[in-house]
């Protein structure tokens, strides 16, 4: 069903990196689009007295809430029931699905309205409903866009950055009628709100993500800047909200200091337009809430991961990141892209995202830009050596590290390995300057001198 | 006060690419009244291998380093990214306070002059145009300048000493701290992506005119020099060490 998916599975990071920057103007255009809300995520933040303290206070709820998530949970279980709500836990993505299509069964109901949740892209939601003959329509409408192009979505919370508007107006002409051509965002948006409307008066399911879902209050909050959560929601007769069980946090008074960080970190809005709050079901409807763990207890079993789980879903690192920009967010091949993907994803599966923190230059600026403060470049550099350790290196690259190692052990096969290195660079470059040599593909190799540091300085100053 | 005595420690790729980088390092320590040795049988840090992923192959990297180096009252380093390496990762079970005293005695050459010697002028001479690339492991990992992500007071460690440098005009960059794409071994498994982060980075240079491109770490400025070489600019890369020593 999605193309762009079936292909990714088989491909890795590099590949489809290098795939990507085939067209080098539209690698300039998405890495400057992404670069310019970084740039206003910059802006806000400077004008917030105390933001470092802000993330910091963050971070710690967060980790309270990782350190005490059992009784977290019973307690906003609890809280929420005696609000009405109906909760369900779910081990996995499979009984995650399984539980939506029961509601729906139950009701009656063959369709549904969904707005942005990543989670049940974790989930392959879409696809397992599809497949049991019911149709699905996201209400995002980025997400409705890359659904309509057969795309998953390439970013968290703009999940058709990676579109032109020109390619946009051209799916709308094929799937919503719209006149050849026209790529007006104003046109184009108006088109979207029509279609989408039609969908929210008739469907009588809706499903949304959760943001926030606080213990104390046993109500859950969730963030748009369309509206669409809300649209969907209130007129459908059931509401079911997916979440996964790292969005607790303990108190509604902690809102405060999310809500603050999640849209600055995330486009350099203030605030989300809506953060609408969910407590009770209106009288003769229905709310469900669906607790998911699909991996996150093993996550949290991780000492040096665990805290991975304190994201918020900004995608503050995937805008910052330079090599998400010039990679684009399908080369991930994973629902969630970029720098936080790649430290959630190999938990999940480490032999299919084995490449992913190694699709870093461990630069840093993705855990500086963090609102909730996760050691995202440390953890990349930690998922290498359990990666490794477990297997997932390719034969070649091990026995090269262990020739490496074994040379640079020996201060005498490194001055040796060196001049050698050094005497076929100068005298046979033809070995080295040749498209076997990805260095050499768009770079010039370094000069090579004559003699080392060392032999000059044995040569020079060294007095016995 | 009893004379100190700085181990100097030439990352590999220095000692047998750019050995400049690394006679403009000691030379400059002298100049300022450094007693430095520089230990013969010194090899790598062990880095390339503990990105890739196999920090457990570097136990040799790390005894010989250990050996190399403990006796020192300080090691340096023209480099952020090896210093980091050893400050992060240097490891040795049986050595366990030995290594602790070393990562913290280990410092990037730049820090060294602002923090240990607290140079306040140098006698250099730069009569150039030079726009400074913010290498990330000096930057982010050892804090030798501010962060653009970060809501903190602005610094720079290299940037003040080469303030001190007559002549030199220093170029500012549309992205002030830009990764250049190097990465270690990610040059060669990521080539694409990597090549397109350095043609970014020394565009930004050219745009704004800078005549060189110097830097904390020459492992950056070699990708940086691939690709200058590889357009046929006349522009040139060139570590902050030898700058530092010029004139």
């Amino acid at each position: 069903m999605r193309d762009k998916m079936a292909e990714q599975s088989t491909k890795d990071h590099s590949t489809l990196a290098n795939e990507f920057n085939r067209d080098e103007d539209r690698v300039n255009w998405h890495d400057e689009t992404l670069w310019w809300i970084r740039q206003k995520r910059d802006k806000t933040v400077n004008q917030v007295p105390g933001w470092e303290r802000l993330r910091e206070a963050a971070s710690q709820i967060k980790n309270n809430v990782l350190s005490n998530l059992h009784n977290y949970l019973l307690q906003f279980e609890k809280n929420a029931i005696a609000n009405g709500i109906e909760v369900h836990w779910a081990a996995d993505a499979a009984e995650h699905n399984r539980i939506v299509h029961q509601l729906l069964n139950k009701a009656g109901e063959a369709r549904m309205v969904k707005s942005k949740s990543m989670l049940t892209e974790e989930c392959g939601l879409n696809e397992y409903l599809a497949e049991h003959g019911i149709e699905v329509i996201d209400s995002d409408l980025g997400e409705r866009i890359v659904q309509l192009a057969k795309e998953p979505p390439s970013h968290i919370v703009l999940p058709c950055i990676h579109k032109k508007k020109e390619e946009i107006g051209e799916i709308f002409h094929q799937h919503l009628g719209t006149p050849a051509g026209v790529s007006d965002p104003q046109f184009l948006t108006e088109t979207a709100r029509q279609h989408l409307r039609e969908i929210f008066l008739t469907r009588k399911v809706a499903l949304t993500g959760v943001n926030f879902a606080i213990a104390e209050t046993g109500e859950f909050v969730v963030c748009t800047n369309e509206g669409n959560a809300d649209m969907g929601a209130h007129l459908a007769d059931i509401h079911i909200a997916s979440m996964g069980i790292e969005k607790l946090i303990p108190e509604k008074k902690h809102l405060a200091i999310f809500l603050r960080l999640l849209t600055r970190s995330a486009t350099g809005q203030p605030i989300t337009t809506y953060s609408s709050h969910f407590k009770t079901p209106e009288t003769g409807k229905q709310l469900h809430v669906i607790l998911v763990d699909n991996g996150r207890t093993v996550q949290l079993s991780r000492e040096d991961f665990r805290n991975s789980l304190k994201c918020i879903r900004c995608g503050a690192c995937m805008n910052t990141c330079p090599v998400y920009r010039r990679s684009g967010g399908h080369s991930y091949h994973t629902a969630v892209a970029g720098p936080i993907g790649s430290i959630l994803a190999p938990n999940l599966d480490m032999k299919k995202y084995a490449d992913l923190p190694f699709a870093s230059t461990l630069c840093g600026s993705c855990s500086n830009v963090c609102p909730v403060k996760i050691d995202i470049h440390e953890q990349l550099y930690k998922w290498r050596q359990v990666l490794v350790k477990d297997g997932h290196a390719s034969a070649g690259k091990k026995a090269g590290m262990h020739i490496m190692a074994k040379a640079l052990s020996s201060p005498i096969s490194y001055r040796l390995a060196g001049k050698s290195g050094r005497w076929v660079m100068q005298h046979a470059p033809f070995a080295i300057t040749n498209k076997l040599n990805p260095w050499y593909k768009q770079r010039d190799m370094p000069n090579p001198p004559v003699w080392s540091f060392g032999e000059w300085y044995a040569k020079n100053r060294k007095k016995n | 006060m009893e004379k100190m005595t700085v181990g100097l420690f030439i990352p590999c790729y220095v000692d047998q690419f750019y050995p400049g980088a690394a006679i403009a390092t000691l030379r400059l320590l002298e100049k300022l009244g450094v007693n430095v040795v520089y230990p013969m049988n010194q090899t790598c840090c062990g880095q390339p291998m503990a990105n890739s992923g196999f920090e457990h192959l570097t136990h040799g990297c790390n005894e010989l380093f250990i050996k190399n180096f403990a006796e020192f009252d300080y090691i340096v380093a023209p480099s952020g990214s090896c210093v980091l390496h050893i400050r992060d990762h240097l490891h040795n079970e049986n050595n366990a306070s030995k290594v602790e005293e070393i990562r913290w005695k280990t410092y990037e050459l730049t820090s060294f002059l602002t923090d240990v010697l607290k140079v306040k002028s140098l006698p250099a001479k730069f009569p150039h145009r030079v726009g400074v690339h913010q290498s990330c492991h000096g930057q982010r990992g050892l804090h030798i300048s501010s962060m653009s992500e970060l809501v903190a007071p602005e610094f720079s460690k290299p940037g003040s000493l080469l303030k001190m440098v007559d002549g030199i005009d220093l170029v500012d960059l549309n992205r002030k701290d830009e990764c250049c794409g190097f990465g270690g071994t990610f040059c060669v498994t990521e080539e694409a992506v990597s090549a397109k982060m350095g043609k970014d980075r020394v565009a930004d240079h050219l745009l704004n005119g800078a005549e060189y491109i110097t830097g904390v770490d020459m492992s950056c400025l070699m990708h940086m020099e691939g690709i200058l070489r590889r357009q046929g600019s006349k522009v040139k890369v060139i570590h902050i060490a030898e700058i530092l020593n010029a004139g």
